[in-house]
């Protein structure tokens, strides 16, 4: 019970604060944060176990990083190779010089200096990616940016971890690292046996997510068990942090490249909706923890000398973060969204202090003042963040074009179901350039369709989640073509409600479902089946003999009177169905369509057969 | 000479004189004959195709009612898509170099009213203008148009089965080469003059 009262004040918390705080403007990290304050130090209602939660919660990050991985395909990746060593590297390398130094000067010991420098040019990964992602802003040249030095300082911890045991001053004691590698299980094996170990799983990854993983995946697909594949989905994750962590390396890089390794698969957008909740809740529980784990006495013990380190160490890092900003290129407001953004020190140094802490290179009391002005730092970003967006990037509003540039990443028409009907529809859009997201709910099928190069993603179109993760929010035309009815309207119905801006085409299966689509918000619809049996109406006439451009013409003339009875009877349909009102109506448009189709031919001057009629024989004038 | 003759008429169910002028042209076996609308009546007209058939003959007929002093729509789409820089016109566009060009049209008006006192103001040829620079942009011979009037009256008023006479007269004439083509070129309508501007068939022996 004690277990459900905790998460009860938790959940309580978020629920409250996180909608308040979405609603002033302020993103949801700071809600968690504000949540966490509320229930830790302020009232007390949660105590000690907020640092096993954080550790538990940082899970969030894992999963983080996996869907970010999800969206980055390996060429992408590819490309920012130079991003990410060149602005990673130097941000870390000058950073921790910087920040050393002001340490020393203030009187830290040598040691305890590199140490203090190098924890402290991380920043937060879990703040700024979470709060990129909810301003849209990850596609960015600034997002972009901030991305590749945060990739690159998961990487740096590594070095790190194995840096500050050497700079120990007494007999270093093993370390207990949280959730970003430690002295793992392999610690004790020669060291040409960990590097092939380290090796062998980077390699085994890459091939599981190439060879195994998707065969693995449409097996459970199959079974078309909606919780199994979320259970797969976490599986696979859990796994690779475990083989990560067995060899000492971060879980978040390890999930990372997974992601990457699964962005072209059609499982992509099924795994990001699966992992997307848990990440969020288990992200919202990590940034309540933070709050709740703010030392408010050791804060207001000394607030002049702990927001006067905050206010140095961010400004040390702010400066260098412009600094790199400017000679990497990026726009003007671009830099200083990339600066503020990254200005506060990070999670990993909650950790990385431990270790220090552990092996004597800082003290008891270094350690907390240390941990205090991290957390202030990272409060503090959100606020950044704000001044941002209210006071930096409207000054720069030049930028705006920005925008188009995220929606082109996620296709701006999306299909779902990918049929007889959505096949050609999107064989059609994708031949004529466009990009195009296609979803579809049978493995086998997208396994058929993936031979013949058009590339789709598995997953239930009828599933809201799934519908966002495919990007429907930016995208301009949603296709609706599945195979069934009652899907198909209640599909419609959900997307008019939830995306008002999307444009919806579906496809019928009759005359009522017709009607059914476009009150539940349709703005097109077309019969699957009227099209092609006009045609073969049409070779029908043809092969009795008719002219083909005459046989031509009575197809059109036949479409656009059914299109327009169509259109009339939807009010008589609308009124009671298909009643004795709906059937004399139609009856009525019936006999007068066979009067206008065969209208008698010697008749050069039936008004219903218009079209290249010559004047007639008796005018004068002719 | 090949002769291919391209006809145009989007109600040929309803054609009284189209009807009859096409199908002598399609019973002579020397003549290529294309229904244009019925080859294309989604008007996606492929262009290679004929632009080969083109290239297979030395005579091009359009053969179309006159609808608003000029031709069907679908014949205008032809000339637009077919006869491209490159192939027809430019100056690397010489495929139809030599060829020649003709419209044998049907005009619900009489006679009289073509003529500078006519109704119309103005001869018939004088419409054809367009055609005629065409052929002559594209390097072409043209000659003047082979002409049904009052094409609504001429099955009543017996016109009709001489006009399609000398339809395949002209044909004829046209695939043996027996056009006197200079003085053609002069004439006001080709129908008018006809039996001028041919000369007699060779005895069967010189033909083979
Ligand atoms: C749309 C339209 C436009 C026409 N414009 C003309 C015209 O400009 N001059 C003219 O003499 N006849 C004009 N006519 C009459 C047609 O030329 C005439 O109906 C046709 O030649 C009859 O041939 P057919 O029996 O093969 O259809 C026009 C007829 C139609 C339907």
């Amino acid at each position: 019970m004690e277990l459900l009262a905790g998460a009860f004040i938790y959940l309580v918390s978020a629920v409250i604060a996180v909608p308040l705080a979405h609603r002033l403007g302020l993103g949801s990290v700071l809600g968690y944060l504000i949540a966490g304050i509320v229930i830790g130090p302020a009232f007390g209602l949660v105590g000690a176990e907020t640092e096993e939660v954080m550790h538990f919660a940082e899970f969030g990050v894992v999963m983080m990083l996996f869907l970010v991985g999800l969206e980055l395909q390996p060429f992408m990746l590819w490309r920012m190779r130079a991003q990410l060593l060149g602005l990673g590297g130097l941000q870390v390398v000058a950073t921790a010089v910087l920040l050393a130094l002001a340490a020393l000067l203030i009187g830290l010991t040598w040691q305890a200096s590199v140490a203090v420098g190098m924890i402290l040019a991380l920043s937060s990964t879990a703040i700024v990616l979470q709060t990129l992602n909810e301003k849209g802003w990850m596609k960015a040249p600034a997002g972009r940016s901030a991305f590749s030095v945060l990739l690159f300082q998961d990487i740096a911890v590594i070095p790190m971890l194995a840096l500050l045991p050497l700079l120990a001053i007494g007999d270093p004691t093993p370390a207990h690292l949280g959730d970003h590698g430690h002295a793992s299980g392999i610690a004790h094996w020669p060291e040409w046996v960990q590097a092939i170990a380290i090796l062998s799983v980077i390699a085994g990854i890459i091939a599981a997510g190439r060879f195994l993983i998707r065969p693995v995946f449409r097996f459970v697909a199959e079974a078309r068990l909606r919780e199994v594949f979320t259970a797969a989905a976490l599986l696979l994750v859990v796994g690779i942090a475990l083989a990560m962590d067995a060899i000492g390396l971060s879980p978040a890089l390890g999930t990372f490249l997974a992601g990457v390794v699964l962005s072209d698969s059609e499982y992509r957008h099924e795994l990001e909706s699966d992992i997307a909740p848990f990440k969020g809740l288990l992200l919202g529980l990590f940034f309540i923890s933070v709050g709740a784990g703010i030392d408010f006495g050791l804060l207001f013990g000394q607030p002049l000398q702990i927001f006067g380190l905050v206010l140095a160490v961010m400004a040390i890092k702010l400066t260098v973060l412009l600094a790199l900003g400017r000679a990497f290129g990026l726009p003007g407001s671009d830099t200083w969204l990339f600066g503020l953004g990254l200005a506060q020190a990070g999670e990993f140094a909650f950790v990385l202090f431990g270790v220090a802490l552990t092996g004597g290179v800082i003290v008891l009391a270094e350690a907390q003042m240390l941990t205090v002005i991290v957390t202030v730092s990272m409060l503090a970003t959100p606020l950044l963040f704000i001044v941002y967006e209210r006071v930096i990037a409207p000054r720069a509003a030049v930028g705006v074009t920005r925008d188009a540039d995220t929606i082109e990443e996620w296709g701006p028409v999306v299909i779902a179901g990918v049929g007889r009907f959505g096949q050609i529809v999107s064989r059609f859009l994708i031949a004529n350039g466009q990009k195009v997201i296609v979803l579809d709910h049978d493995p086998a099928l997208i396994e058929m369709l993936r031979k013949f190069g058009l590339k789709t993603y598995y997953g239930d179109a009828t599933r809201p989640d799934l519908l966002h993760a495919a990007g429907l929010e930016q995208a301009r035309i949603f296709v609706a073509a599945l195979d069934d009815a009652e899907a198909q309207t209640r599909l419609v119905a959900h997307v008019a409600r939830t995306y008002p801006c999307v444009h919806i085409i579906a496809r019928a299966h009759n005359r009522q479902h017709v009607y059914e689509l476009l009150e539940a918000g349709a703005h097109e619809v077309e019969r699957e089946m009227f099209e092609s049996a006009l045609c073969a109406g049409r070779q029908a006439l043809v092969a009795l003999g008719a002219h083909p451009f005459r046989a031509h013409q009575l197809a059109r003339a036949f479409r656009r009177h059914d299109l327009q009875s169509l259109e009339m009877l939807h009010e008589a349909w609308s009124n009671g169905g298909f009643d004795q009102h709906y059937v004399a109506a139609a009856r009525m448009r019936y006999e007068e369509l066979v009067r206008l189709m065969g209208s008698d031919r010697s008749d050069r001057h039936d008004t219903s057969d218009r079209g290249w009629t010559p004047p007639p024989k008796g005018d004068a004038a002719s | 000479m090949r002769v291919q003759v391209l006809f145009a008429h989007p109600r040929s169910d309803r054609s009284e004189v189209n009807t009859a002028l096409a199908a002598a042209a399609r019973s002579l076996p020397y003549v290529t004959f294309v229904d244009l609308y019925a080859e294309y009546p989604d008007f996606d007209i492929d262009v290679d195709r004929e632009q080969d058939r083109l290239l297979g003959h030395d005579v091009v007929v359009f053969q179309h009612p006159v609808y608003w002093y000029s031709c069907p729509a679908l014949l205008k789409e032809w000339q637009d898509l077919v006869l491209e820089h490159g192939f027809a016109y430019g100056s690397q566009g010489r495929a139809l170099t030599g060829k020649i060009l003709m419209n044998v049209v049907t005009c619900g008006a009489r006679r009289e009213t073509y003529g500078y006192s006519g109704a119309n103001g103005h001869e018939l040829r004088d419409f054809f203008l367009p055609f005629e620079k065409t052929a002559h942009l594209c390097r072409m011979r043209w000659l003047p148009p082979f002409a049904v009037f009052a094409a609504g009256h001429a099955l009543e008023e017996g016109r009709l089965e001489g006009q399609v006479a000398a339809y395949r007269c002209l044909l004829t004439a046209l695939a043996e080469n027996r056009i006197d083509l200079v003085r053609a070129e002069r004439v006001n309508l080709l129908s008018e003059d006809l039996d001028r501007l041919i000369w007699p068939a060779a005895p069967a022996a010189e033909v083979a």
